[in-house]
């Protein structure tokens, strides 16, 4: 065994700064060359120069002037992006349908005219807590509710959202779905020019 | 499941079976040390290393050698990403200040990456430092999954070789498989996963302004940062507000890109490949998944490249899509039926074009149920493991065909190298069965079956069950093992089985909502691991030795001819069988008995 030890300890030694010094090093720099927004979190700036967002890192709403995104199961808060993970209950887990029940009441609570039945992926938590998107059906359900607290006409609403739609990417893969913090930047500013 | 989703399939293994022939007769060249792109370019590097490291690569060993240099090789690793855990506080390249590890979890974890498992009882960007990921464990999953590679190149030589006690020179597989194959393929994939939005930074974690400020209750802490407690004893809370998001970043896209191509599953964040900024597109979801399946499916046409006959190596890699296929198509119907508990309470979970519908708890809105469905098969299938969706909320068929593909044995593709020495010692049993059928010594590739290989296959066979079973049984017998279960009845027997399941195959994806961090559940699932990876790398090398020994058996009229779509289905039954008689037992206690439970009380 001891005649390995030499070859096995140099070898482990150049293979660690080979793949684990060399190869980032040289990812790191042709991703901050090549694509440095994307590298460096997809960030998003308000016209100050600061940072409000991330286009791939959802944020929690609450309030019925904003659309709501995914519930998010990651703690100590909604959308902690330093703790990201799911909720993890099974589907026969009664805390599971206690869960939903109650986010199903939540969006009724100020919405009570709407009585469509709650797309999926607007009561479900998603898998990483962060999830940015919804289904283009969970923000049609939400319509309504923003035009009203907004008192905008639902056109102009209607018509973010679909701007903000996104479609499957290359029409093939993926699922079509709305960017929720896009779609309520877009909402916010239609609101600064609408109130000059 | 409605068109798009049978297209995105088609493409997908339409993607897999056109790009794995190249790759396959690519990796056959640089192990036969032929003239490649690659080493004319990095011959100077590989000769470098061994003259460095005192190797003489023309210098082939016995079976016995070549085992011996990979233990040592691999025990080397484990300690490097122990050691880098326990003291990363001391280290550099540790923007969060980010703590040592505990002693349990880092033996888990060092564990976990040395045996490509990459079971993750931690949560990355709440543990790791980016030297911990980078140096550590980014490195063994290179290094593993080399050595994977090796040990199969190293058993197909047994087959090819003759008269011989020489199975190869592990430290040139090694090398070779890391410079020429993994390395090349990692760094074009983690550039492409960029420009998709996976992040790679040395930067600290960012911070963003909310757009709606977050109130939340926190434990309360006193000046020294300990807990408060009430006068029950209870844990007082108090209300606090955020106003930022704290964004968490790291040199990501590096490790995610070999986390994939190696088989090894370990995620840079806790949500795995569910993280925007670890699989931010659909599209980098597509590539994530190919590159799961891809060198695995690849090594079967390298083994029939190098054995002299490409058939034998269709006809294994016939066997493995038929039966990936097929799990596929109970996988993802059983997701998009959704949840009936959600139905009576008024949630519409219907496909659509304008919603995925079924199943989407702890799923991602961007993949939605075709695209989890499908990776949950393929990285089970595959001993990868990592997640773009959280089995544990799985419906319970759902989750179960992802924890069967896992106690097969990890041979339906399997993991880079594993997976096809697992399914080629399937194959031995296989000839070895029909050789009892038809009264004749079973041969296999011009080689005789003897006893010394059947009880090797046996025991490599033998193994993963005694693990997957036996360690359940110890879990849910203890209080510790069952202290860590979240989900009430049959659910959290699953998450037990599951646990051991992956460890005892090295697959490394859990029922997460599983609390495995603890001391108990670090150092169980770390025995299996370490115990399902040599346990049967071992005995896989010995039957190479025994092989290479063997002189060749030309083919006579008694020879079962093993290119057939005849053999493929007995190969598929010898696999089904072993696997469905061992685990239908302790998948009816957990996923069928909550199945009928689902739709007896919705």
């Amino acid at each position: 065994m001891t005649s390995y030890f030499r070859p096995a300890a140099t070898l482990l030694l150049l293979m660690t700064l080979l793949t684990g010094g060399l190869y980032p090093a040289l990812v790191t720099l042709l991703a901050q060359s090549i694509f440095p927004a994307q590298a460096n979190g997809s960030l998003i700036q308000d016209k100050q120069g600061q940072a409000i967002g991330s286009a791939l890192i959802g944020q929690s709403f609450s309030q019925a002037r904003y659309f709501w995104g995914r519930p998010s199961a990651t703690a100590p808060y909604p959308y902690n992006a330093a703790a990201s993970g799911g909720s993890n209950l099974g589907p026969t887990n009664p805390a599971l349908s206690d869960a939903v029940a109650q986010r199903i009441q939540a969006l009724q609570q100020l919405d009570p005219d709407n009585h469509a039945q709650v797309p999926v992926d607007l009561v479900t938590a998603s898998a990483s807590g962060l999830d940015p998107h919804i289904s283009i059906a969970a923000a049609h359900y939400q319509i309504k509710r923003v035009a009203k607290a907004r008192k905008l006409p639902e056109s102009v609403v209607i018509a973010l959202v679909e701007s903000h739609s996104e479609p499957r990417q290359w029409r093939v893969f993926g699922e079509p779905r709305v960017n929720v913090l896009g779609l309520n930047l877009a909402l916010d500013a239609a609101a600064q020019t609408a109130q000059p | 499941m409605n068109e798009t989703g049978f297209l995105q399939i088609f493409i997908y293994l339409l993607a897999l079976l056109l790009l794995s022939k190249p790759l396959g007769a690519y990796m056959a060249r640089v192990y036969q040390d032929e003239s490649i792109v690659a080493n004319t370019w990095f011959a100077v590097i590989e000769r470098g290393l061994y003259r460095l490291c005192g190797i003489q690569a023309e210098q082939d060993m016995r079976w016995q050698q070549y085992a011996g240099a990979l233990l040592v090789f691999n025990l080397l690793g484990l300690l490097v990403v122990y050691a880098l855990q326990t003291c990363q506080d001391l280290l550099p390249l540790n923007p969060q200040a980010l703590p040592a590890i505990s002693t349990d979890s880092a033996l888990n974890t060092a564990i976990s990456f040395a045996t490509n498992t990459n079971w993750q009882g931690y949560a990355g960007e709440a543990s790791m430092s980016y030297l911990t990921q980078m140096l550590g464990l980014t490195v063994q999953n290179f290094l593993s999954a080399a050595s994977g590679m090796a040990v199969l190149v190293a058993l197909i030589r047994g087959f090819s070789r003759r008269n011989t006690n020489s199975i190869g020179n592990f430290w040139v597989d090694m090398t070779r498989s890391t410079l020429y194959i993994l390395l090349p393929l990692s760094l074009l994939l983690a550039v492409v996963l960029v420009g998709q939005g996976v992040v790679q930074t040395f930067d600290r974690y960012a911070t963003v302004k909310l757009q709606e400020p977050q109130t939340y209750s926190a434990p309360a802490l006193d000046a020294d940062g300990h807990a408060v407690l009430d006068a029950q004893g209870q844990p007082l809370t108090q209300t606090q507000q955020s106003q930022e998001q704290t964004l968490a970043l790291g040199p990501a896209a590096s490790q995610i890109a070999i986390k994939q191509l190696g088989t090894n599953g370990g995620g840079f964040f806790n949500a795995n490949s569910a993280h925007p900024y670890e699989n931010p597109t659909p599209l980098s979801n597509f590539l994530e998944m190919l590159a799961i399946l891809l060198i695995p499916a690849a090594l079967c046409h390298t083994f029939g490249f190098l054995v002299g006959d490409s058939r034998q190596g269709w006809t294994l890699l016939a066997a493995m899509t038929l039966v990936f296929v097929a799990l596929i198509f109970v996988t993802v119907p059983a997701e998009q039926h959704g949840n009936p508990a959600l139905t009576s309470l008024g949630v519409d979970q219907a496909a659509s074009n304008q919603q995925p519908g079924g199943n989407m708890e702890g799923k991602e809105a961007r993949l939605g149920i075709v695209n989890s469905a499908l990776w949950a098969v393929a990285t089970t299938a595959a001993s990868n493991g990592s997640v773009n969706a959280m089995h544990d909320s799985f419906t319970p068929i759902g989750g179960m065909i992802p924890m069967w593909l896992i106690q097969l044995g990890e041979v339906i593709f399997g993991g880079v190298g594993s997976g096809l020495y697992g399914m080629l010692v399937f194959a031995l049993v296989a000839v070895f069965i029909a050789g009892l059928m038809i009264g004749r010594t079973p041969e296999y590739l011009g080689k005789k079956i003897e006893a010394f290989e059947m009880q090797m296959a046996a025991v490599i066979i033998l193994i993963p069950p005694l693990l997957v079973l036996g360690g359940t049984a110890l879990a849910v017998m203890t209080e510790a093992g069952k202290a860590s279960i979240l989900n009430p009845g049959a659910h959290g027997f699953s998450e037990v089985l599951y646990a051991l399941s992956s460890a005892g195959n090295n697959n490394g994806s859990a029922f997460a909502g599983l609390s495995a961090n603890v001391p108990f559940y670090n150092y169980l699932l770390g025995l299996a691991m370490l115990v399902s990876r040599y346990g049967l790398m071992i005995p896989v090398l010995a039957i190479a030795g025994s092989l290479a020994a063997k002189k060749h058996v030309p083919v006579g009229p008694g020879t079962l001819p093993t290119h057939t779509p005849l053999f493929a289905v007995l190969l598929i039954i010898t696999v089904l069988m072993v696997g469905a008689l061992t685990f239908v037992p302790a998948l009816a206690l957990g996923p069928i008995v909550e199945q009928l439970h689902m739709h007896a009380h919705p």
